[in-house]
């Protein structure tokens, strides 16, 4: 039982610090996947702004619905949710308590995807440039209006031959790339303040509540991985209570087929691990039965041997 | 016994995240693969379609028919499915579990290729090359070209270096295009796989969950149960070599005894354990013979009833050497008829 009391404690303190690992771990791979990712603006006007918007939002939605499949308690929860009350009944606090948890893990890292992709700014700037009014900019002013479209639409590929060396294009580009970081660092600063303001405020407000819930979620939680263990160690020991049954009436039933007297008190080295099992084909015939005729899962019958 | 519980447990509690393990390191080397692969687009018109799509297709096949062939418990879940159901019923909601958590692991590496490839860009960019819209994208001053020679131009478009038609379309203008789609393409298969993997996980607590925690419950007993059966069979597969393999050696020693027609000395009282152990072999002719009688004539696999027990294990005390081969045999055929 002491073995079972170490592994519950390090359940305990633990399944919070794993879940926030994870809820890292994700947000430092959003990160190296914005890194790698090779952002390539079409620099077309139809397309642009589905292009930008697209890496902006798409990849968020992905890697939420990562953080709720990753995080073990969001299935913990759900059971709780679906069971019949039973002869327990059912507390919403704690439930609601579960999902805000695992929802606020959860958002980490598109936030973080979304702040990245503002500060860095090729997403607006592709999304975006289209949108321009070119009166603004000297290098697009006097262009007739269907060109100026197509235009703007290439001002986020610096590489394109009629932007290589068009300063209009800078301006546009730092423009836009401006709004965004300021866009990023307001939506950064914003999330910080609330975040921060949750937390201090929150024993403010029904903080018996909040423990009870914090407390019966931990219990949900543990009591889940214990069943999982028990019955892990329940299987093992039917397993095994199987098969020796089986070893055991296989020598029964070679006992009764041979001829030679029992023999009582056998001392002999190693014969009591054989079950009496010593021959070639009495080996195969074990074998044979135990694929052909596996042993019902019925362990009960050892006692009315 | 304790040895055995403890592995057991061992494997048991970390047999999902061993899985898991797998699953990970198969994701990373597929990636690896992609990175390390040498991509070379043939920039021909009818080949490009066929390398960029087999490019994209073939090697998730392979990744995964290999995530089944990596993952031991395929044999397990082949020998339940085709047992005979002797005296235990045969569950079909468990063999549909073992089935649906294995190709679920075995999806993951062949779903990172596929992503990895079209947020690359490159396949998709080879083998669609032909298909690039000229009349939008295209400079509205070319020269007139017949069918074919604009698809001899555009498939070059892969290949910068002997791309001809920057009158037709601009080179760069197309591969954006191209790439463009291409990621979009690969946003959208990885949302979509990540939202179905979200469904699976989450609706099946809402239905099922009882049938559920029956199959996972029953298919672990049966993987635990077939490694504690190799087990306890490897355990008295050990001990019967161990008695096969004295029996021999008795027998060899009392062979030599009865061909030499000499009362063995009878080792000093004190010389305990070692001699019992040398088995009355105690010189080189007869290890010799032992082993030369081991190669060409191995005891049959048939171990006779021991040698009632003496106080120093030789066997060479006035008793008659027990052949092995008769006295059992009758009993065997009893119960041959399996």
């Amino acid at each position: 039982m002491d073995r079972f009391r170490m592994i519950f404690q390090y359940f305990q303190s633990n399944s919070e610090s794993v879940m926030n690992g994870i809820c890292g771990l994700l947000a430092l791979a959003s990160v190296k996947m914005y890194t790698s990712f090779d952002f390539s603006c079409p620099c077309l006007p139809q397309y642009n702004m589905a292009y930008g918007l697209g890496i902006m939002f798409v990849p968020p939605i992905i890697l939420f619905l990562c953080g709720l499949i990753l995080n073990r308690q969001s299935l913990v929860m759900l059971e709780e949710w679906r069971r019949p009350p039973g002869c327990r009944k059912k507390d919403l606090a704690v439930i609601r308590y579960m999902c805000s948890s695992i929802v606020q893990r959860a958002m980490v890292a598109p936030v973080v995807w979304i702040v990245v992709t503002l500060l860095d700014g090729k997403c607006l700037i592709c999304a975006f440039s289209g949108s321009m009014d070119p009166n603004k900019f000297v290098g697009f002013a006097n262009v007739s209006t269907v060109q100026v479209q197509q235009l703007l639409a290439k001002v986020p590929c610096k590489d394109d031959e009629l932007m290589r060396n068009n300063t209009s294009r800078k301006a546009v580009s730092r423009y836009l790339r401006c709004w965004s970081q300021a866009l990023g660092w307001s939506i950064l600063l914003i999330l910080i303040i609330a975040a921060f303001l949750a937390r201090w405020l929150r024993p403010c407000f029904n903080q018996a509540t909040l423990l009870q819930a914090r407390h019966w979620s931990n219990y949900i939680d543990i009591e889940q991985k214990i069943f999982e263990e028990t019955c892990c160690e329940h299987s093992r020991l039917f397993a095994h209570k199987c098969i020796l049954h089986f070893f055991e009436s296989m020598q029964q039933e070679i006992k009764l087929h041979s001829f030679s007297l029992p023999r009582e008190g056998e001392g002999a080295k190693g014969e009591e691990d054989l079950w009496g099992i010593t021959d070639q084909d009495q080996v195969n015939k074990l074998l044979k039965t135990w694929y052909y005729e596996k042993p019902p899962l019925d362990v009960s019958q050892a006692h009315q041997r | 016994m304790d040895k055995f519980r403890m592995i057991f447990q061992f494997f048991q509690s970390n047999q999902e995240s061993f899985m898991n393990g797998i699953c990970g390191i198969m994701a990373l080397a597929s990636t690896q693969m992609y990175s390390a692969f040498d991509f070379n687009c043939p920039c021909l018109p009818h080949y490009n379609l066929a390398y960029g799509l087999g490019i994209l297709l073939v090697p998730p096949f392979i990744l995964f028919l290999l995530g089944f062939v990596l993952n031991n418990n395929i044999s397990m879940l082949a020998e339940e499915w085709r047992r005979p159901q002797g005296q235990r019923g045969k569950d079909p909601a468990v063999l549909r579990y073992m089935f649906c958590s294995m190709a679920q692991r075995a999806m993951i590496a062949p779903a990172v290729w596929v992503s990895v490839t079209l947020l690359d860009g490159k396949s998709i960019t080879c083998a669609f090359c032909t298909s690039v819209p000229v009349e939008s994208l295209g400079n509205a001053s070319h020269p007139r070209l017949s069918q074919g020679e604009i698809q001899q131009v555009l498939a070059r478009i892969p290949c910068k270096e002997i791309y001809n038609g920057q009158q037709l379309i601009a080179n760069e203008v197309a591969v954006r295009y191209l790439r463009c789609i291409s990621q979009a393409l690969g946003w959208c298969f990885v949302l979509l796989m990540t939202t179905l993997a979200f469904l699976v996980r989450s609706l099946r607590p809402c239905f099922s969950q009882a049938a559920f925690l029956k199959s996972r419950y029953w298919s672990h007993y049966i993987d635990i149960e077939r490694k504690l059966f190799d087990e306890t069979c490897a355990e008295h597969a050990r001990s019967f070599a161990k008695v096969c393999i004295q029996q021999f050696f008795e027998g060899m020693s009392t062979d030599l005894v009865a061909a030499r027609c000499h009362l063995p000395r009878k080792a000093p009282a004190d010389a305990g354990e070692t001699a019992e152990k040398l088995l009355g072999i105690t010189d080189q002719g007869t290890m010799n013979m032992a082993l030369k009688s081991w190669h060409r004539c191995k005891p049959p696999l048939h171990l006779h009833p021991p040698a009632l027990p003496t106080g120093n294990g030789w066997a060479g005390e006035g008793q008659p050497p027990t052949h092995p081969s008769a006295p059992r045999r009758e009993t065997a055929a009893y119960y041959s008829w399996v």
